[in-house]
C-alpha cells in the first residue's frame, strides 16, 4: 500500500486531536496551552502541504507559510503577556485571571 | 516488501504523534518544550518526503530554533511551582477525551465519506513545476515574489507589529537606574541653570533650593 493523501491527513487530524485534548487536560497551565496551540497550528500546516503535494499545486505551500509566520508572532505575544502577567502576579494560574470579570 | 520511502513515513509519522502525545501530558513542562521540539523536527521530516523542503527547514529554523527555544527560556525564567497545577488536572480527562474521541470521530467520518469532486483538477492555480526543472525553494519564491508578494509584505508587517507589541509589553524602567535623559538636558535653558544676584556688602547670599 503505497502512502497517499489520506495517511498525512491521517496524522494531521490525529495532532489536531492532541491539541485540543492538551487544552481540556492542562487547563490551569498556561504554557502547555500555547504549546497545544502550536501543535494544532502544525496539524493544519501538515493539511496544507499535503493537499498542495497532492493535488500539484504550489499555493498550498504558500500559505503554510503564512499560518507559520502567524503562529511565531502569536507566540511571541502570547509569551510576553505571559511574562508581565507573572511580573505583576507572581503566578500564571489560569482561575487566577478574572480580574476583567469576562 | 515496504520500500523506504514508506518506512520513513511510518517512522516520522509515529515520532510526531507520540511526541504530540508526550507535549500534553508529561508532568514537567521543560520536558513538554523538548518533545514539541522532537515534533516539529519530525514534521519536518514529513515536509520533506512530501517534496515542501523548504518549509521544512523553515520549520526547523523558526520553529526549533526560535519558537521552541523562546518556550524553554520562557518556562525556565519564570519561577513557577509547576506541581500544583497537576493537582485536580485529571477531573477534566472524560470531558476532554469525550469531546477528542468526538472530534476524531467527525474527522473520520468525514474522511471516508470524502472524495475530489470532478472540477478540482482544473482549478489548479500555480502546478508544481518537476523537481529537475525548478526545485522547490525556487518555484516558492516565484510564486511568493509575485502572486503573492502584497500579502508576503503584510506577513512581513505582521512580525514586525509582533516585535514592537512583545518589546513594549516586557519592556520596564526599573527605579533608582540613573540613565541619560536627552530630551530633559536639550530642554535646559540657562535661566534654569544659574541666577544672577546682586549681593550687598555685609549680607550674605540665601541658597538656591535644589530643585527636584
Amino acid at each position: 500500500m503505497t502512502i497517499g493523501l489520506g495517511h498525512y491527513l491521517t496524522v494531521a487530524a490525529i495532532l489536531f486531536v492532541f491539541g485540543i485534548f492538551g487544552i481540556f487536560l492542562n487547563r490551569k497551565n498556561v504554557i502547555i496551552i500555547l504549546m497545544s496551540v502550536e501543535l494544532m497550528l502544525l496539524a493544519v500546516n501538515i493539511n496544507l502541504v499535503a493537499f498542495s503535494t497532492f493535488m500539484h499545486d504550489m499555493v498550498g505551500q504558500v500559505f503554510a507559510m503564512f499560518v507559520l509566520t502567524v503562529a511565531a508572532a502569536e507566540a511571541a505575544i502570547g509569551l510576553a503577556i505571559l511574562v508581565i502577567y507573572f511580573r505583576t502576579r507572581g503566578s500564571i494560574a489560569v482561575e487566577d485571571i478574572n480580574q476583567m470579570k469576562g | 516488501m515496504i520500500n523506504l520511502a514508506d518506512m520513513a513515513f511510518y517512522l516520522f509519522a509515529f515520532i510526531t504523534v507520540a511526541s504530540g502525545f508526550l507535549v500534553i501530558s508529561a508532568r514537567n513542562p521543560v520536558h513538554s518544550v523538548l518533545w514539541l521540539i522532537l515534533a516539529f523536527f519530525s514534521a519536518a521530516g514529513l515536509f520533506v518526503l512530501m517534496g515542501a523542503e523548504f518549509l521544512a527547514m523553515l520549520l526547523v529554523i523558526v520553529y526549533v530554533g526560535a519558537v521552541a527555544v523562546l518556550f524553554l527560556f520562557v518556562v525556565m525564567m519564570l519561577d513557577i511551582n509547576f506541581t500544583e497545577f497537576k493537582q485536580g488536572a485529571l477531573q477534566y480527562l472524560p470531558m476532554g477525551g469525550l469531546i477528542g474521541l468526538i472530534l476524531l470521530a467527525e474527522l473520520v467520518t468525514l474522511g471516508s465519506a470524502w472524495a475530489f469532486g470532478d472540477v478540482v483538477g482544473q482549478n489548479i492555480t500555480a502546478p508544481i513545476p518537476a523537481a529537475s526543472d525548478v526545485h522547490n525553494t525556487q518555484a516558492l519564491g516565484q510564486l511568493l515574489y509575485t502572486h503573492y508578494i502584497f500579502i508576503f509584505q503584510t506577513a512581513g508587517l505582521i512580525l514586525l507589529v509582533a516585535m514592537i507589541g512583545a518589546i513594549v509589553l516586557t519592556h520596564r524602567q526599573r527605579p533608582g537606574v540613573k540613565r541619560q535623559s536627552i530630551a530633559d538636558q536639550a530642554a535646559r535653558r540657562p535661566e534654569d541653570a544659574y541666577k544672577l544676584v546682586d549681593v550687598k556688602v555685609g549680607s550674605g547670599v540665601a541658597l538656591p533650593t535644589k530643585k527636584g
